[in-house]
């Protein structure tokens, strides 16, 4: 019987791994260091704000992997032997495959910064750093945090529950500026203000100070400013996670190279997830995607190809999601933070909460291209239909209910949306009309 | 394995003074509750006998064997008891036609007892009423209104840190205590008088007579919906349909369950929440009710046909329109004190496998029992023959009664909140969630709506549903959430920090499952 072996239990190598199961009957084994069992990244920041523990944490009982023969070793791959297609393992016995999949994530970038290997300086990935960021934030002043990105607002809201003042410092003008347009990027660094998050923006880091015992004790800013603080987090991004591949005869470059069915330069042997970067990306995709939804796309696909139905990479729209305290974002298809030659746009804000919609489209063509989203939630199913069709703009802003994602009896917004469009683009607007004697359309 | 990491040095998250000042109200109101069970002392007199036995033969027999302890202090209510018990026993040996058995012995007492106080209690009960439940309540809103200075959203921070709701000591001596309350409710409320004597004035007021133990626990349980409700309408301020529905429970019960059937009592009518649904309400067939129903006018009537066409009409149209949720997190009064008292507990309830399979057999099994002894109470009322297949229907029924509708609904059901979750009688015990549940199943159009891939399985849902549904499991495949038991509260929508989940009644054909994706 064949053996599939799986290095990462995360969501890439999980998500294989039982569809692997569901279309054959190979035996599977998932090795993995971090953890015994496959537990949500995603919720790390829930755990340390004690919001969930870590038994909450994991998306399926511990039954679930005996039951669906599924075995899990806990343990570290050291190196990829592909000629004798064997794994050497840190602690265990050397491991043979016969088909090999390489889902080992991510691990947080340093900065290289003079004094960051000081204690108390931390990035956000895997438990064990959290369990280090608990230690290292118990009963401290400040905290400052250096990346204004998502994991970085999540790691100042993590401070933020226990009290610890934060200083977040961001290199772009504006809160996560590189994805965010402006007005986006305001409205979210308003909101981190108000939870009292000092924001410094067009700010770097230039080195970290230790005192006596290497503790950190404070950081100069690029603005040579000096911020006294006993923790310093690392969020400016994450990077492959690959470095027991060396010599292996694997392709590698920033992350393992794969074509679209994820396989690499050697044959067995797939990468999936976060490690993986495309020799050809698909269109309006980065080389290395690094969020969960694609780690599990590909999961998806990779085990059909193993399982004898090869399916190639091709994403639908692209979407995301997340939050920055209490203000949701969700994106649907391209929303880039500078308008590009030839398209429109068009932005609307609540005038006092915390909601906002950005519609993309082409300007010649009026073709819907995506929308940005605060304190909003949206259908993706709708959206990724209005995308994939081409709706006209026109069109879209006339349906807007349909895509509506909200709870019942939330405010909604329609209506001024459709008025501000209008009046800000001259465009006029298709309107479906709603069909009351239709329950629930 | 990660230790599991449990920080409580968070010195610099005080709480707000108002909330500190809302604490020791409460405490102290508490305290003064606890207290006042030890500050009365008891005499005896014939009229009090005359007043609380109400039957004229045990009346008789009583009023002499008591004859020694008229006029005398007696110093706690724990040996005016035993010495009630002692008298009883005493008269059963005469009264061998008809004995006063538990039921009478109990009534007896508690009327006793409740009239012979004398003391603080019998003499200011308004002003220990102020000063413990008026108290408590002082303190509760004192201790949830500052939270308004917090910018509204989900704020879950430190839930399993906290001893009060994770189980630690505050969370077992709340439950211990709970528990304790609902036994001496239910079997021993001659210990429990002072609470009734504190109410009288109010129940004077309401419905021209005194407080028996069901009214103090009525305005207590009114009292903890409306308080929590409070906290409940500011932590969810940023949801409509939070405020909705939490309005409407603190409706229905301060209007259905608590005012209505007390001013019917009062305008000589019978008992009647309009609201509560058989099973749920499991005596409603019972023969001393049909009997008051239908000697009592066009009104009695109504009350009989309405409590009829709810179990066989409303419940399925609604349910078919709305899903479980009109009545459960909507309406109950069961479901109105798990929403408001319980929501701080959601998050303990049982999301594993095993936990769901319990549940189906436990509160299926009781829906067939309540249907088994509400058959053989109707079929005892209409043939007259009280033994079905050997067994006595007043045996089922009482044995119904004390198993589920005391010890079930009551001891386990609200007891077990701080250690099981806020629905352990709904989820387990309530055999109108069982048919509910059912309905919702097979013919509804609600289903909570999963938004395509969005899911990032981080398992907040699952954590704040309070039935203990994975809903994660669901989202997660990208397929739509339908349960039996899910009885619509919402919070798994709030609390998704994806906006992946909605709660909507959307067309009750195939799709409504919908299909897995991942
Ligand atoms: C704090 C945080 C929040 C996030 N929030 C979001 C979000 O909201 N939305 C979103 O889309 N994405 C989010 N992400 C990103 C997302 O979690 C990742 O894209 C995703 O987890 C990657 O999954 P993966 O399976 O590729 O790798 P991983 O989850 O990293 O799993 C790989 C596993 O393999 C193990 N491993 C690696 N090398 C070896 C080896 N040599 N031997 C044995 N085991 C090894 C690792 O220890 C790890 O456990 C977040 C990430 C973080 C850190
Ligand atoms: S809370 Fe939302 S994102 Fe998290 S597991 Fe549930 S549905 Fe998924």
């Amino acid at each position: 019987m064949k053996h599939v072996v799986i290095i990462g239990n995360g969501i890439a190598g999980i998500t294989a791994a039982r569809h692997i199961r569901k279309g054959s009957d190979f035996r599977i084994t998932v090795i993995s260091g971090e953890s015994d069992h496959f537990y949500s990244r995603t919720a790390l920041m829930y755990l340390y704000m004690g919001q969930m523990e870590y038994k909450n944490l994991k998306p399926y009982e511990d039954w679930f992997w005996p039951k669906n023969r599924i075995e899990l070793v806990t343990d570290w791959v050291e190196k990829v032997d592909v000629a004798q297609k064997q794994l050497v393992l840190r602690q265990g016995e050397p491991l043979s495959y016969d088909e090999l999949i390489i889902a080992a994530g991510s691990r947080w970038r340093k900065g290289g910064w003079p004094g960051e290997g000081a204690k108390g300086v931390h990035g956000l990935y895997s438990l064990q750093d959290l369990e280090a960021i608990e230690a290292s934030t118990a009963g401290i002043e400040r905290g400052v945090i250096v990346g204004g990105g998502l994991i970085g607002v999540e790691l100042a809201e993590m401070l933020h529950s226990r009290g610890i003042p934060v200083s977040l410092l961001v290199r772009e003008k504006g809160y996560w500026a590189s994805v965010l347009p402006p007005e986006e990027a305001r409205l979210v660094g308003d909101h981190l203000r108000q939870h009292h998050i000092e924001l410094r923006f067009s700010t770097s880091l230039k080195e970290v100070e230790q005192d006596a015992a290497g503790r950190v004790q404070a950081v100069v800013t690029s603005a040579e400013e000096r911020i006294s603080c006993q923790f310093l987090g690392i969020t400016i991004g994450v990077e492959p996670n690959i470095d027991f591949l060396k010599g292996s005869g694997i392709e590698t470059d920033r992350g393992v190279l794969v074509d679209e069915y994820f396989r690499t330069s050697v044959s067995g042997v797939y990468a999936i997830g976060d490690c993986a970067q495309y020799r050809k990306p698909p269109i309006g995709r980065k080389a290395v995607e690094q969020v969960w939804y694609t780690g599990r796309e590909h999961g998806l696909l990779v085990a059909q190809t193993i399982c004898g139905k090869p399916a190639a990479y091709k994403p639908g729209p692209w979407f995301n999601s997340a939050k920055f305290f209490e203000v949701e974002y969700q994106v649907y298809g391209d929303v880039p933070s500078r308008l590009p030659e030839g398209w429109e746009w068009f932005y609307w804000q609540h005038p006092q909460k915390h909601q906002a919609l950005r519609l993309v489209w082409e300007k010649e063509s009026g073709k819907f291209r995506g929308v940005n989203l605060l304190g909003i939630r949206y259908r993706q199913e709708v959206c990724e239909q209005w995308i994939i069709s081409g709706t006209k703009i026109e069109e879209v802003v006339g349906q807007l209910h349909r895509a509506n994602f909200d709870p019942e009896f939330h405010s909604r917004h329609e209506g001024e949306i459709r008025n501000a469009f209008s009046t800000q683009t001259g465009r006029t607007i298709k309107e479906q009309k709603k069909k009351w004697w239709v329950f629930g359309a | 394995m990660p230790t599991i990491i449990r920080d409580t040095r968070f010195t610099k998250i005080k709480k707000h003074p108002v909330q500190q000042l809302g604490l020791v109200l409460l405490l102290m109101g508490f305290a003064v509750l606890i207290g006042m069970l030890s500050m009365g002392d008891y005499i005896l007199t014939p009229s009090i006998v005359e007043r609380s036995v109400v039957d004229s033969t045990h009346q008789a027999v009583l009023k002499s064997l008591l004859e020694p302890l008229y006029n005398k202090p007696i110093e706690s209510d724990w040996a005016l008891s035993a010495v009630l018990d002692d008298a009883f026993e005493n008269a059963n040996e005469q009264l061998t036609e008809k004995p006063i058995d538990d039921y009478w012995g109990r009534s007896y007492k508690t009327y006793l007892i409740k009239y012979s106080t004398v003391g603080l209690p019998a003499e200011r009960p308004m002003l220990l009423f102020w000063l413990s439940i008026g108290l408590g309540v002082l303190g509760g809103l004192l201790y949830i209104l500052p939270k308004l200075q917090l910018i509204p959203g989900i704020k879950n921070n430190h839930i399993f840190h906290s001893a009060t709701t994770n189980r630690g000591w505050v969370g077992w001596l709340l439950g211990s205590f709970l528990i304790l309350f609902y036994i001496l409710l239910y079997f021993f409320p001659y210990y429990i008088t002072t609470w009734m004597l504190i109410c009288d004035p109010l129940a004077f007021w309401l419905k021209g007579s005194g407080a028996t133990e069901w009214f103090f626990y009525g305005l207590l349980y009114t009292l903890a919906i409306l308080v929590m409700g409070v906290r409940m309408m500011i932590k969810y301020r940023h949801s409509k349909y939070h405020k909705l529905r939490t309005g409407s429970v603190m409706f229905f019960q301060l209007a259905f369950a608590f005012l209505i059937p007390e001013i019917l009592v009062a305008l000589n009518r019978p008992y009647y929440d309009l609201k509560n649904i058989w099973p749920l309400n499991y005596d409603l067939f019972f023969e001393y009710k049909i009997n008051e129903f239908l000697s009592n006018g066009t009104l009695g009537m109504f009350m009989l046909v309405w409590g009829i066409a709810l179990v066989v009409l409303g419940v399925p149209l609604m349910t078919y329109f709305y899903g479980k949720r009109w009545y459960c997190s909507w309406v109950c009064g069961c479901g109105g004190l798990a929403e408001t008292l319980g929501d701080p507990y959601r998050q303990l309830s049982d999301k594993r496998l095993k936990a769901w399979k319990i549940e189906r057999w436990m509160v299926h099994s009781v829906l067939v029992l309540a249907v088994i002894m509400t058959a053989a109470v109707l079929i005892t009322f209409f043939t007259g023959h009280s033994s079905l297949l050997g067994i006595s229907s007043y045996d089922l029924r009482y044995w119904y009664g004390f198993g589920i509708g005391s010890i079930f609904a009551g001891v386990v059901g609200t007891g077990f909140y701080p250690l099981m979750g806020n629905r352990v009688w709904c989820r387990y015990g309530c055999p109108l969630a069982a048919y509910i549940g059912i309905v919702q199943r097979f013919k509804s159009r609600f289903r909570i709506t999963t938004n395509g891939g969005q899911c990032i399985s981080c398992g907040n849902c699952s954590t704040y549903c309070e039935m203990g549904i994975d809903v994660r499991w669901y989202a997660q495949r990208g397929q739509n959430v339908v349960r039996a038991s899910c009885v619509g509260c919402g919070v798994c929508s709030s609390v998704c920090p994806r906006g992946v989940l909605k709660l909507e009644d959307r067309g009750d054909g195939k799709a409504r499952f919908g299909e897995v994706k991942f």
